[in-house]
């Protein structure tokens, strides 16, 4: 038994491929971008992290005092002691945050601000403070107070470690409320835009009606957009001056409906490629063999076309989901009373100054996000593949009545995408909602509004280009890497699963991680902190997954025979990549860039605390205007964007079909 | 494309370097990295008023609303990257000098500021440049529409024909909401009389908003008739056009200073102290009355156009003192009473 367990051994040992000189290099080069998301993503986390578990609670025993009532000095006794004695703060009511204050006169019940008595007070440790008529007082001296005086003093807070914050948010309603009503909208919008999308998708493939190429291109506007924006334009049309407000039959549009109306719109196409995608790939011949055995198009739809598409379904879901649950433009311009998660975050941050609440939240919720994007891992490890070699493409057949509805239903989505923009625009042209109807250019003067004025405008331009750049490289240089590298199988998977993690994380979670880390002066990256590289590092790291993705699909398609016969000519991997791999994977280097332009263009979360006065961003000053009221602006602002990304896609476009007809004419016709 | 982007900042360089050289300041200039909340229309105006005196000092803006300067200056509190900050709410000036953030400095004619626009330590941390005052802003032309009529006192804001039509700025985010709140809660009773008044307010209020400036834009829009918020605002939005009354209610306003202090450690700390005593000297005074009808100087005002006259007289005495001590707690019994409750709505 041993002796053959050694033979196999060695065996093993024998067959074991060989790392060459390329392999190590590549393998170096893994680990520089290894190296780079472990400091763009897990040591952010990490701070973010330890910062929910940093607490801030009013250290009694730090306190010491004496009073003098008219005969002399007291002992010395300190505020914990004096506590237990009038029993007046229980343990709870001492945890606090940064800006907590406590009047030491609320030890003294029989205290009166009239009386002859004073009192001396001494810090025992000089790490603590209190505050005298605003004064900050940090030495360990007794100062002595008359007791008009001792009333003007509050102690303050010390920093300690433990779950405080978590027991706070847990036992305050107004917070945990927002756990519920974040699932609650994410699961309703998830479920009303994969259904729609599934039928828009239906539509798409299954049916021989007109226009879809139209179809198809409106669908895909949301993309281009600020989730905001749809928002705004349910302002105008459903707010309390709206154009067609009695549609909602006195409901108000500030809350659950705007979210989920205006979450549909944004995640709508997002939801269509997938599902799309799972609809494409059917086998015709289970179509035909329906047919033979006479089941009806209901049946079929059931038994046949749902159980082709369920994993595609399932992964539009879960997009849907993570898309609605981590989004906080949207909820922040139209969520009104309605409270959720990623709102929190940033009215705990900016509102209150309270990071250590704002952490808190932040790591409530990354655990739905993170659920999501497990179990979507899981269930798609589950898919088999539905294409053989011997299958035939479903091709659909004219059915005019069908077809009709097809056509009908998604004219209506269409003019539901569409409307939404244009009333975008109208507004943006408006001089004064709703008491001046006449057409004017003024809401572009955006010198004159928050948010930064056309310098953001151009500065998200420089950020799409430089964050499509950078990205393009540093993304298509790792799935490369990991791709077509022998051996080191510990590191690629490491890699495998650093590149996934980007997926998971909500934006507004990582841009706070990312105060948190490279605002500490001791971190030798503290320099970039408020330049425009942060907010590239940001956007590359955030939209890392789906970029990894594409380029690691498109190096599937290469055989690894390029590698092998590279090699047995004595090629370089450099060589290989420069001349081969990158001419031939062009177009889904090209996907990858203007995925990153675009979505770097619209993001508002991952960015929304990295932004300095010299990078102010054109998503963030629509969020910024309508914020300050001036909604106008703001709309005017996000359809710029609008028409940015549609000249991005449109140069894209004609550049892929210039550079594919000459680096892809081996493709032949 | 991003080769243009590069030309274009290059060229912007150049001109730069090339105005700086023409006039001949560009050896001695001094950058100031200066963080303020002044609305971002008036900026430009002041930076350049302030040139007139000293064109040595060249100030770099940087600009955000109360909230988000605030939190950045926290962030930044042990690695301070401002030399000053000017116009920014006294209630946050407070708290960055209970964190020994500030560099006390009496600035010169200090003595000529309003007792209230200076920070009582023997050595001032900071000092007031204007005030900022609530006021409700009343949309007659929709108000017309619900048969209100115009509410004089905050009394009459509990009237059940406001249910509804009222919107304010959540406290939890705004700081102008805090100031209504902690304004209410000094006129009515800090114990009970405050709170009962905004739970019964409670119940005519249609929502809170996230910014104080947004329930008169709102009033303005016609959103909402009527929107609890500060005068400057609709004094501006009146200016636009906008169908809006400003109204003072008769008990009383709150109100929060503009301040401006000099940030602990700054190298630059000579043009500093300069930029301070420019900031309360008379012509910054006149400056900031264009816009403010309330400045730090008495005797300098002059009324500014659509502002309301009785505004100066129905300027409560606000303790901020006791405001910033107990903001933590206001906010945590404003955030249990009102923001839990919302959702069922």
């Amino acid at each position: 038994m041993s002796e053959s367990a050694t033979a196999a051994a060695g065996a093993a040992a024998l067959i074991k491929p060989k790392t060459s000189k390329d392999d190590r290099i590549m393998v170096g080069f893994i680990l520089v971008i290894c190296l780079y998301l472990l400091i763009t993503l897990a040591f952010p986390l990490y701070a973010m992290l330890s910062k929910s578990f940093s607490t801030y609670a009013f250290d009694l025993t730090n306190f010491e005092f004496q009073v003098n009532t008219g005969d002399g000095w007291s002992e010395t006794f300190s505020a914990a002691a004096q506590n237990d004695k009038v029993k007046k703060f229980k343990p709870e009511d001492l945890v606090t945050s940064s800006d907590g204050r406590l009047a030491p006169t609320e030890l003294f019940p029989d205290f009166s601000f009239r009386s002859p008595t004073l009192y001396k007070l001494r810090q025992v440790r000089g790490d603590t403070s209190y505050l005298f008529k605003t004064d900050r007082v940090d030495d360990t001296d007794w100062h002595e107070y008359s007791s008009n005086d001792f009333r003007r003093i509050v102690l303050r807070a010390s920093a300690d470690t433990g779950l405080d914050n978590f027991r706070t948010y847990f036992s305050t309603p107004a917070l945990f409320r927002s756990i519920e009503n974040s699932l609650f909208i994410s699961i309703l919008s998830t479920i009303i835009t994969v259904s729609l999308a599934f039928g828009f998708a239906y539509a798409i493939n299954r049916s021989t009606m007109r226009f879809k190429g139209l179809f198809k291109l409106i669908a895909m506007i949301p993309i281009l957009v600020p989730s905001l924006l749809p928002g705004i334009a349910l302002v105008y049309l459903f707010g309390n001056q709206g154009m067609i407000k009695g549609m909602l039959m006195g409901e108000s549009i500030y809350g659950p409906i705007g979210i989920v109306i205006g979450s549909v719109f944004f995640t709508f196409p997002h939801a269509l490629i997938i599902i799309t995608t799972a609809l494409a790939i059917s086998d015709g011949r289970l179509y035909e063999a329906a047919t033979a055995l006479r089941a009806s198009r209901w049946r079929t739809f059931w038994t046949v076309t749902i159980p082709g598409a369920r994993y595609g379904l399932i992964s539009a879901a879960f997009v849907v989901f993570n898309l609605v649950i981590t989004d906080f433009g949207l909820p922040k311009v139209i969520g009104g009373q309605y409270n959720m998660l990623a709102v929190d975050i940033y009215k705990q941050v900016i509102g209150q100054q309270n990071f250590e609440m704002g952490a808190v939240v932040s790591v409530v919720l990354l655990i739905p996000a993170l659920m999501a994007f497990g179990i979507d891992r899981y269930v798609q490890k589950k898919q088999v593949a539905q294409l053989s070699a011997r299958s035939v493409p479903y091709v659909p057949k004219p059915h005019k009545p069908f077809d009709r509805i097809c056509l009908g239903y998604c004219s209506l989505i269409a003019i539901f995408i569409v409307g939404l923009i244009a009333v975008c625009q109208y507004a943006a042209l408006i001089k004064f909602w709703p008491y001046n109807l006449s057409l004017s250019l003024d809401n572009y003067n955006f010198k004159v509004m928050d948010g930064g004025g056309w310098d953001s405008y151009t500065n998200s331009i420089q950020l799409g280009l430089f964050t499509a750049l950078a990205g393009t490289i540093i993304v298509f240089i790792g799935a490369y890497m990991v791709e077509k590298t022998n051996g080191f199988f510990a590191t690629r998977s490491a890699f495998q699963f650093l590149a996934m993690m980007p997926m998971a994380i909500p934006g507004m979670v990582l841009g706070l991680a990312y105060i948190f880390f490279f605002n500490n002066p001791d971190n030798p990256l503290n320099p970039i902190y408020g330049t425009l590289a942060i907010l590239v590092i940001c956007s590359v790291t955030h939209f890392y997954t789906v970029s990894h993705l594409t380029a690691v699909t498109a190096l599937k398609q290469m055989d690894r025979e390029f590698e092998s016969v590279a090699a047995s000519l004595k090629q370089p991997f450099h060589k290989l990549l420069s001349k081969v791999t990158v001419p031939v994977c062009l177009p889904s280097i090209l996907d990858i860039s203007i995925y990153l332009f675009v979505n770097a263009m619209t993001t508002v979360s991952a960015v929304i605390f990295l932004y300095s006065p010299d990078t102010t961003l054109a998503s963030v000053a629509v969020l910024n205007m309508d914020d300050a009221g001036d909604v106008a602006p703001a709309a005017a602002m996000g359809m710029m964007i609008f028409y940015t990304n549609v000249a991005a896609r449109l140069i894209h476009q004609f550049v892929s079909r210039k550079l594919v007809r000459r680096t892809q004419a081996w493709r032949g016709t | 494309m991003i080769k243009k982007v590069f030309k274009k900042s290059t060229l912007i360089a150049s001109i730069t370097a090339l105005s700086m050289a023409t006039f001949g300041n560009s050896a001695l200039a001094v950058d100031l990295t200066v963080y303020t909340a002044v609305e971002a229309e008036d900026l430009a105006r002041y930076a350049e008023t302030f040139n007139k005196d000293h064109p040595d000092i060249n100030i770099k803006w940087v600009r955000d609303s109360t909230g988000i300067v605030t939190a950045k200056l926290l962030a930044e509190k042990n690695n301070p990257q401002a030399d000053v900050i000017w116009g920014l709410a006294g209630t946050s000036l407070l708290l960055m000098k209970s964190e020994g953030m500030l560099e006390p400095y009496a600035p010169k004619g200090v003595k000529k500021l309003d007792r209230k626009f200076v920070d009582q330590s023997a050595v001032p941390s900071w000092t007031g440049m204007d005030a900022w005052v609530a006021a409700v802003c009343y949309n007659t032309v929709e108000a017309a529409k619900h048969n209100l009529e115009p509410p004089k006192a905050w009394s009459d804001l509990l009237k059940p024909m406001y249910k509804g039509h009222l919107i304010m700025p959540n406290p939890n985010s705004s700081g102008t909401g805090f100031l209504d709140v902690s304004s209410w809660l000094q006129m009515f009773g800090k114990k009970q009389g405050g709170w009962d008044y905004m739970d019964r307010l409670h119940k005519n209020i249609a929502r809170y908003t996230h910014s104080g400036s947004k329930p008169c834009k709102l009033a303005a829009a016609g959103e909402i008739p009527i929107g609890i918020s500060f005068a400057f605002r609709g004094a501006r939005s009146k200016a636009k056009g906008a169908p809006i009354d400003i109204i003072v209610p008769a008990e009383g306003v709150g109100w929060e200073m503009e301040a401006s202090g000099i940030i602990a450690g700054t190298d630059n700390l000579e043009a500093a102290k300069t930029l301070m005593d420019w900031s309360i000297s008379r012509t910054a005074m006149e400056m900031y009355n264009t816009a403010y009808a309330v400045v730090g100087m008495p005797g300098v005002a002059k009324p500014v156009k659509y502002f309301p006259p009785t505004l100066l007289k129905k300027m409560i005495t606000n303790d901020f003192e006791w405001a910033a001590n107990n903001r933590k707690t206001i906010l945590a019994e404003w955030l249990k009473r009102y923001d839990s409750k919302s959702d069922a709505k």
